[in-house]
């Protein structure tokens, strides 16, 4: 599954809900996030605590940031292996650790080093090690190739695609890269200012793009491959949430819009009976 | 004598600062210049240029290593950009690339090598004589929120350039320009952001705005660094179109510096592809794109995501990350990480030949 939208849409904001991760000033409002058929919203500190890693794991991006520059890479998987699961013994942990970080691709000699002694690509495959860590169910990966090198982006996503297959994980893939998801996601969600305007197969999205910001993103998108053709962009910019355009969200910039989007906000419904899902009046909205 | 003839003539285009001019001519008479036949018309170009950095070491270490380190951020690169050409430079992060556009423009100092400006050696004159050539050449940075003074209103961002080359003197005629030039990156209408603080506009008009102060002096030669990177794709394509259409529109020079090979396709003329310091293959850039003939271009474009689900990408040719480029290998700084690596590679430094008309490449294999 991927979530898909510009900076400032939400995409990390949902992906630290799932995990009740927010900063103190966020919190969820409304809602419910089903896991294995549990609401996490009404579930405890210490309830959340027990999903976190073990349901849950979370690839963070910016993997230069998200390690500890004073530990080394083994103990910092250690410890998500020592919290989550106590009763490990030292000799066992140190294994696990050995064994994931082989998994993703760094040699166990490499362990003990620091994270300053790591290239970009070797943090973010360690931070990956250390999502595995407690073996999880679902994996939200937040923008795990964007500030690596295209080689290298390549070589982390093949590793997050073989894993998936391997370990049998559900994952949520965040970026701002369509060209990524389209190889890598089965099913896609588009975000715009807060709300998902479209939702399905990945293939049908690219295939037939449904709303009009879709149709926007994907002429704005060059492609290495095919005619050269002048880029189109969508008009505008992103709102300002603070204050969000009246009716549909995305109104001020879409080149179809009619009164009633400026009127109400259109629902997030199935277009033709299929699961291809749109935000939009030009939809039928029943 | 052909190209003396050249050089003068540039002079009288540059008129009113026929002194620097003459500045330059003198410099020059040591007769270093050799311009390759075809690229007399270039307006800016490079040869043999050498940037190393040295590395800071301590006391002690300096006695026991002996001699200095340095990072070899540019290594002996040559290349020439014709009037009115977009040439993209390309490369992973630390392969020289940024480096490189900041040579050009003499923002750092150059280490080896030369780098001609309308037929003039410029890689050594002195900063006082430097300044009346910043007006022909300009930089746009990558980085809108840090390259814009927070301090100063969108007026003056752009006029500034107009006063430092005290090009006019007239307060009336500097918002003039400033105006008009806003209107042609489309900042529109320009008298509501006048008086704005870059704060109060969003990413891709800051950008708008940089792009306006490079431009607002008519530069002939632009440099722009990664100018879209930082912004969102809806944006991008429109940010990116208003700047090509003035350098279009005012035929400039333009060095394009970009990671981005799917987004270089689109803008470039002709293409360079730089690694660790070295240009390994440059050409026009369809030729560059589809038919790429160093093993490194094949393993950049092969590692480009495709918009298209329906694809499905084979085996990355290439495995590992850039070397550091403080001890690059031996040689073919590539063959560590290349499929077709075998002895010569590592023995000898492939030569930059040109394999078809205009696409030069340096690969052994090639060369066979």
């Amino acid at each position: 599954m991927g979530l898909v939208g510009e900076s400032g849409c939400g995409k990390t904001t949902v992906a630290l809900s799932l995990l009740k991760l927010l900063p103190s000033a966020g919190k969820i409002r409304k809602g419910k996030i089903l896991f294995n058929g549990k609401d996490l919203v009404q579930m405890s500190d210490s309830q959340i605590r027990k999903i976190r890693w073990k349901g849950i794991a979370i690839v963070f991006q910016g993997a230069m940031n998200a390690l500890n520059p004073v530990f080394k890479i083994s103990d910092q998987i250690n410890e998500a292996i020592k919290i989550h699961e106590p009763h490990v013994s030292r000799s066992a942990a140190k294994e696990r650790v050995e064994a994931l970080l082989e998994m993703v691709g760094i040699d166990k000699t490499r362990a003990d080093n620091y994270p300053h002694e790591f290239s970009g690509g070797m943090r973010q495959r360690a931070l990956i090690a250390m999502a595995l860590a407690a073996n999880p169910e679902v994996i939200v990966a937040d923008e795990p190739g964007t500030a690596l090198d295209v080689v290298v982006q390549a070589q982390i996503l093949k590793l997050l695609r073989e894993l998936k297959d391997k370990l049998n994980l559900s994952m949520v893939f965040i970026s701002h890269d369509l060209s990524i998801v389209a190889e890598t996601c089965e099913k896609l969600a588009i975000m715009y200012a807060g709300q998902i305007v479209e939702y399905g197969d990945t293939r049908s999205i690219f295939q037939k793009p449904l709303h009009p910001y879709t149709q926007g993103l994907l002429g704005a998108f060059p492609s290495i491959k095919g005619e050269r053709r002048k880029l189109i962009s969508i008009p505008g910019q992103p709102p300002d949430l603070l204050v969000p355009p009246t009716g549909c969200r995305f109104h001020p910039r879409c080149p179809y819009v009619m009164d009633i989007c400026k009127r109400e906000d259109p629902k997030l419904l199935p277009v033709d009976q299929t699961n291809h899902l749109a935000h939009c009046h030009l939809y039928p909205q029943s | 004598m052909k190209f003396k003839l050249k050089l003068f003539k540039s002079k009288e285009a540059v008129g009113d600062r026929s002194t620097t001019s003459s500045n330059i001519q003198a410099k020059n008479k040591d007769g270093s210049l050799e311009v390759p036949p075809e690229y007399q018309d270039a307006l800016i170009g490079a040869k043999g240029l050498k940037k190393y950095f040295p590395i800071r070491q301590g006391f002690l270490s300096s006695i026991v290593k002996g001699q200095t380190q340095y990072v070899k951020a540019v290594d002996d690169i040559s290349f020439y950009v014709r009037k009115g050409e977009v040439f993209g430079l390309a490369g992973e992060s630390g392969s020289g690339n940024s480096t490189t556009g900041r040579l050009l423009l003499r923002l750092t100092d150059i280490t080896g090598g030369q780098v001609f400006f309308k037929g003039k050696d410029i890689s050594k004159l002195s900063s006082k004589a430097m300044k009346p050539l910043r007006r022909e050449m300009q930089i746009i940075f990558q980085d809108p929120y840090e390259s814009l003074d927070p301090r100063m209103t969108i007026k003056e961002i752009v006029a500034e350039p107009l006063r430092i080359q005290g090009i006019t003197k007239s307060e009336a005629e500097i918002e003039e320009r400033v105006k008009q030039i806003l209107t042609e990156v489309e900042v529109y209408p320009p008298e509501e952001y006048l008086l704005r603080f870059p704060h109060e506009l969003s990413g891709g008009q800051r950008q708008r705005v940089a792009v306006a102060r490079a431009f607002v002096v008519n530069p002939e030669f632009v440099v722009a660094d990664e100018p879209v990177s930082m912004l969102d794709v809806s944006i991008r394509a429109e940010v990116l179109n208003s700047m090509l259409e003035l350098v279009q529109k005012r035929q400039v020079s333009f060095i394009y510096i970009t990671h981005d090979l799917a987004l270089a396709r689109h803008v470039c003329d002709r293409l360079a592809i730089l690694y660790l310091g070295k240009i390994v293959e440059m050409g026009p850039t369809d030729q560059v794109i589809q038919n790429p003939l160093h093993p490194y271009t094949q393993a950049l474009i092969a590692a480009i995501p495709i918009p298209d689900p329906n694809y499905r990408r084979g085996d990355l040719p290439i495995s590992g990350e850039i070397p550091s480029p403080l001890n690059p290998p031996q040689a073919c700084r590539f063959h560590t990480r290349c499929p077709y690596a075998f002895g010569e590679c590592t023995t000898l430094e492939p030569p930059l030949v040109e394999a078809e008309p205009g696409h030069w490449v340096a690969c052994h294999m090639v060369h066979k």
